[in-house]
């Protein structure tokens, strides 16, 4: 976490600041502080079931229905009793071995089918590309039937391809790249093809690497929704051992009922890593967030 | 390869292209288009997923007019989307609204919000229901009845289930909201605030006459974005009801909590694909409503 201010933030005078005295870094009249104080305990109120999450995953059980944010005497017993029979390792290793193999498919599928639209002539593309942006328009939820129909004609049920096949390219990503390769020169192209360098390689060497932050985005965004998703993995699995983390951590809360402790600490376990990679990359992530929120 | 180097500069460039998409228009055809269609037809069929597929006709969508059920969740989802979509709307465009107009520690204040939108619906929804259960294991009502409160059963009652499990959507997806809101703020040129001052307007008039209507596709997109997000809604519903899922009552039900019952509890695949198509409709609906909004500009 980082305290110092974005550079573009303070090159920019805020609205306000032109209407009261120079652009300053801090609140100098009692209505900035009143707003930095406001904003301020708003942010700690956003954060706070993170935080009773995490709280409670270090409680002893006798403490759990006190509300004080800090444990009297903390302790990592539940993380040991929750992690003991190894069933949120198994759910942990499969929520990050498909939210990783999606995430690469999408990167190579969704940019190859990007670069393609936009640098391209050739009968078709457009039919392609409106077919492409229509799918955009059916929910995950009228295709689920007919996934799982299909899933079980086929035997993908309950397995890693079963879990995995509908996300492996997106519509999304597949503007998104479409849209940034639209700021790839075609002149550069041209130049790799006087080289000799064929279309294959002038897509990985030469334009891949000139949209690395859209790709970045679009990795930020496919990681995410897979790591959380939940309602296809509920449907497609069966087996405890191809739980994905959210699938698990739903059967979890309900065999551990009343349990409380525990459930928060199944719910840190799933939680705390994309905040710990959140904390790190923060102003990377919000930046890629933006750009892929509002060009896709 | 003779025959490749005999194409001309152009069928090159069609034979590379077909190349590239060979495997994503596969792709496309099997994953999405083949289903979609599969949904609309099965939606016209009865079939239980052991017997056999038998044409319905009209069946399923007449039985879903009769299903008093299908119709206290046809309200559910749109109360989801009528008071979710407004309320994250004007919180997060106040926040960041303010929030533009900070300095101090700006990176930290936006890192608080944006948090949530990092964290997992399910995880966070059994979150929400701790927070919510009776004396004394609830938070919520733990502090209430620290100040003298008599208890509110908020996933118990009818009134309150559906609010209570809004709660934590709307939360979730707050922090996203602000930074787009954030986003379109900074691309508003300083020049117009600039000669809103020489000519001395308030600020009231500045937020009204100009950060608003420079606003407008971004409240567009936030607004679409949201109320898609609503309208489907499942996750934290499940997870906050599985003792008895979209209840107390079916007074907190989605249309996709229905879908999932209907198709993999009960397993009448015909019914549940008809409701699909509903859900599809709606959904249709919304994003040509955007079009629309976007194309008067």
């Amino acid at each position: 976490m980082t305290i110092a201010p974005d550079v573009p933030d303070q090159a920019r005078p805020t609205s306000d600041a032109l209407f009261r005295a120079g652009p300053s870094r801090r609140p100098r009249n009692m209505g900035q502080i009143i707003r930095w104080m406001l904003l301020f305990a708003g942010g700690i109120l956003m954060v706070m079931p993170i935080a009773y999450m995490i709280s409670t995953s270090l409680k002893w059980p006798f403490e759990v229905y006190n509300v004080n944010l800090i444990p009297e005497e903390p302790t990592l017993d539940n993380y040991a009793y929750v992690l003991e029979d190894g069933r949120f390792y198994l759910w942990f290793w499969n929520s990050l071995l498909i939210a990783a193999i999606t995430t690469v498919s999408n990167l190579f599928f969704d940019s190859l089918i990007g670069y393609t639209l936009c640098k391209f002539r050739f009968p078709g593309r457009q039919l392609v590309f409106i077919a492409i942006l229509s799918t955009l328009m059916i929910p995950t939820e009228m295709l689920v039937i007919p996934w799982y129909l299909m899933s079980q004609s086929f035997g993908w049920l309950d397995s890693y391809w079963g879990i995995m096949f509908p996300g492996l390219m997106t519509a999304f990503g597949t503007f998104l790249m479409k849209q940034f390769f639209e700021s790839v020169p075609d002149d550069f192209i041209e130049a790799a093809r006087i080289d000799g360098l064929n279309e294959f390689q002038i897509w990985w060497t030469v334009a891949m690497p000139l949209v690395k932050p859209a790709l970045a985005a679009l990795a930020i965004f496919v990681f995410l929704g897979n790591w959380t998703a939940f309602l296809w993995p509920l449907i497609v699995t069966n087996s405890t051992d191809m739980y994905t983390l959210p699938v698990g951590l739903s059967s979890f809360g309900d065999e551990a009922d009343v349990a409380w402790e525990l459930i928060m600490t199944g719910a840190a376990i799933s939680t705390i890593p994309t905040l710990v990679v959140f904390l790190i990359f923060q102003r990377f992530i919000i930046r890629g967030v933006v750009m892929a929120g509002l060009k896709g | 390869m003779p025959f490749y180097r005999n194409l001309s500069i152009r069928q090159k460039q069609i034979a590379w292209a077909w190349a590239f998409l060979a495997v994503p228009v596969l792709f496309y055809v099997i994953i999405r288009f083949y289903p979609t269609g599969n949904a609309i037809m099965i939606s016209f069929q009865n079939w239980n997923l052991l017997g056999d597929r038998t044409w319905a006709g009209l069946e399923n969508y007449q039985k879903l007019v009769a299903d008093p059920v299908f119709w206290k969740v046809f309200k559910n989802t749109f109360l989801y989307l009528i008071i979710g979509t407004p309320i994250s709307l004007v919180l997060s465009f106040i926040i960041a609204y303010q929030l533009d107009k900070v300095r101090f520690m700006h990176g930290t204040l936006r890192m608080l919000y944006f948090l949530p939108f990092m964290t997992s619906a399910v995880a966070m929804a059994w979150v929400w229901r701790w927070f919510y259960q009776p004396v004394p294991t609830g938070l919520f009502n733990n502090l209430l009845a620290q100040v003298g409160i008599s208890q509110i059963e908020f996933l118990n009652s009818t009134s309150y289930a559906l609010p209570s499990v809004l709660a934590p959507a709307v939360w979730a997806g707050l922090g996203f909201q602000i930074i787009i809101f954030m986003a379109g703020l900074r691309a508003i040129p300083v020049s117009y605030y600039e000669a809103a001052r020489i000519d001395g307007v308030g600020w009231w008039t500045v937020l009204t006459q100009i950060t608003i209507p420079l606003l407008r596709p971004t409240i567009v997109f936030i607004v679409v974005f949201s109320s898609i997000g609503f309208l489907r809604i499942f996750d934290h519903v499940y997870n906050m009801t599985t003792n008895n899922p979209g209840g107390p009552l079916n007074s907190t039900k989605p249309l996709v909590l229905m879908i999932y019952g209907t198709a993999f509890d009960d397993f009448d695949m015909g019914y549940a694909a008809a409701q699909t198509v509903v859900l599809f409709l709606i959904l249709l609906i919304v994003s040509l409503i955007q079009l629309r909004l976007l194309r008067s500009e």
